[in-house]
């Protein structure tokens, strides 16, 4: 068969998939900050060596990275229209899907982050009257996330290719985007061929962003 | 929230009637016959593309680490490529793309297409940890085969990757159990494994919690036995004398 790629326009673009790369970027920032956020508090829990806070958080983490990704789409698809009552869109759906799901994986890179400080930091913290919250927050945590931030940021870029799984609940995000585009014009494979490539370019481009990065936090430490 | 029906799994599939002993008899399945081909799909799936992620994977990484550039350009270029695609849109690509475009692979099964969509994704995973596990050996190794007369394939056969691949035998069963969460991605192509069971049994008898929570259990285990098949695997080939090896 023959490719023809002259139905791709501006207009087409912006009216099927547009709407959709929107939803794929805000599902990747709200999960993002909302999973960091939630991942530092879970590591936090596990590193405070009192168990009836390690144990919950370990087993929050170890049972979310057990299960497919699609899974857990489906099991809060399924348990929050349980659970509220009512009936939650599949983009909302999803946004607490992916906060919730990333935070275990954000949390262990986090734990790994806190990890990397020197023990001295922490006691030089205490030695100048700090407490335990303030030394996290003023001493222990940014060096944490500075020494992280491209771990973090490549954990991103997966979150971001795994936003195209909100396929499972029919969430609209910019696979779909496409999808919907090729059927309505009977072109699929074009539109399938232009996703790749939409898909590539941002993962590859921000790869090579985090590389860079890499390097230069290298330098100054 | 209502009770717990297990009996779910009893039921016929076409007639939705209890059956007495829970399999299917004379040709009827019950979902819990549905069920086991779904796991057996899944792990079918999942072995399969670990053999081609594994082969692929060993020789993409090792050709990074050659003094070859074309090697290493042809090397990383592949990585990069299936690195930084969504699974998702690599499955549609094999199923809806690449069949339409080379139309000998027509005839090819749609499980055949989902094994290799997943082996590539894996493979360029894996190419940089057998890469990074090459890099870990201290260069000194290599002269040394070099010098000792050895051809440069020699030298890895018989030098370098013996070790590499025993140093990353711990990533590589975490990419191994990714490979079994990671199949459950062929369910967007209609492949009868565990996730599209659960996706059709749940519509179709509205018990979806129970159904859920046995494919997630079918997941945990799955997954826990790549785990001590691999720690087997693991203490059977440690080499003597490393930190690791007392236990």
């Amino acid at each position: 068969m023959t490719l023809d790629f002259t139905f791709l326009t501006w207009q087409l673009l912006s009216s099927y998939v547009l709407k959709g790369l929107i939803f794929s970027i805000q599902l990747t920032l709200v999960a993002m900050i909302g999973g960091i956020a939630l991942g530092t508090v879970i590591a936090l829990m596990r590193l405070s060596g009192k168990p009836w806070l390690a144990a919950p958080a370990a087993a929050y983490v170890n049972t979310l990275r057990s299960i497919p990704l699609v899974m857990v789409i489906l099991w809060f698809f399924l348990l929050i229209p349980l659970i509220t009552g009512k009936p939650l869109g599949a983009e909302w759906s999803a946004v607490i899907t992916f906060t919730v799901f990333e935070a275990a994986y954000y949390s262990e890179i986090m734990r790994a982050g806190i990890q990397s400080v020197p023990r001295g930091q922490v006691h030089a913290g205490y030695a100048v009257g700090m407490s335990y919250g303030q030394t996290m927050q003023l001493i222990v945590l940014p060096q944490a996330f500075r020494n992280m931030l491209p771990v973090l940021l490549t954990q991103t870029i997966i979150l971001f290719q795994d936003t195209s799984l909100v396929y499972a609940i029919g969430a609209y995000d910019l696979l779909k985007g496409f999808e919907v585009a090729g059927k309505n014009f009977n072109r699929p494979v074009e539109t399938y061929l232009v996703a790749t490539l939409v898909y590539f370019v941002i993962c590859f481009s921000l790869s090579m962003l985090v590389r860079r990065l890499q390097k230069r936090i290298q330098i100054i430490r | 929230m209502a009770t717990w029906d297990w009996q779910v799994f009893c039921r016929d599939t076409v007639t939705s009637e209890q059956q007495s002993g829970c399999f299917g008899q004379g040709g009827d399945i019950t979902y819990l016959d549905w069920m086991l081909s779904a796991w057996g799909w899944t792990l079918s799936v999942a072995a399969l593309a670990l053999v081609v992620a594994l082969v692929v994977g060993s020789l993409v990484g090792i050709a990074r680490t050659t003094p070859s550039r074309a090697a290493v350009f042809l090397g990383n270029a592949w990585t990069e490529l299936f690195r930084n695609i969504p699974l998702l849109v690599q499955i549609f690509l094999w199923y809806h793309v690449i069949p339409s475009l080379i139309t000998p692979l027509r005839e090819v099964p749609s499980f055949v297409l989902v094994v290799l969509a997943l082996g590539f994704f894996t493979s360029a995973r894996i190419s940089e940890q057998v890469k990074a596990g090459i890099q870990s050996i201290p260069r000194g190794q290599l002269h040394a085969g070099l010098a000792m007369g050895l051809s440069l394939p020699q030298t890895y056969r018989y030098v370098l990757l013996p070790v590499a691949f025993r140093v990353v035998i711990p990533p590589l069963t975490s990419e191994s159990m990714n490979i079994v969460k990671n199949s459950s991605v062929a369910f967007a192509v209609s492949i009868a494994e565990l996730t599209l069971f659960a996706l059709q049994a749940q519509e179709e008898t509205s018990r979806g919690i129970e159904i859920y929570l046995a494919v997630t259990g079918a997941y945990f285990v799955s997954a826990f036995a790549v785990n001590r098949v691999a720690l087997f695997i693991e203490q059977r080939v440690q080499i003597p004398g490393t930190l690791g090896a007392a236990q």
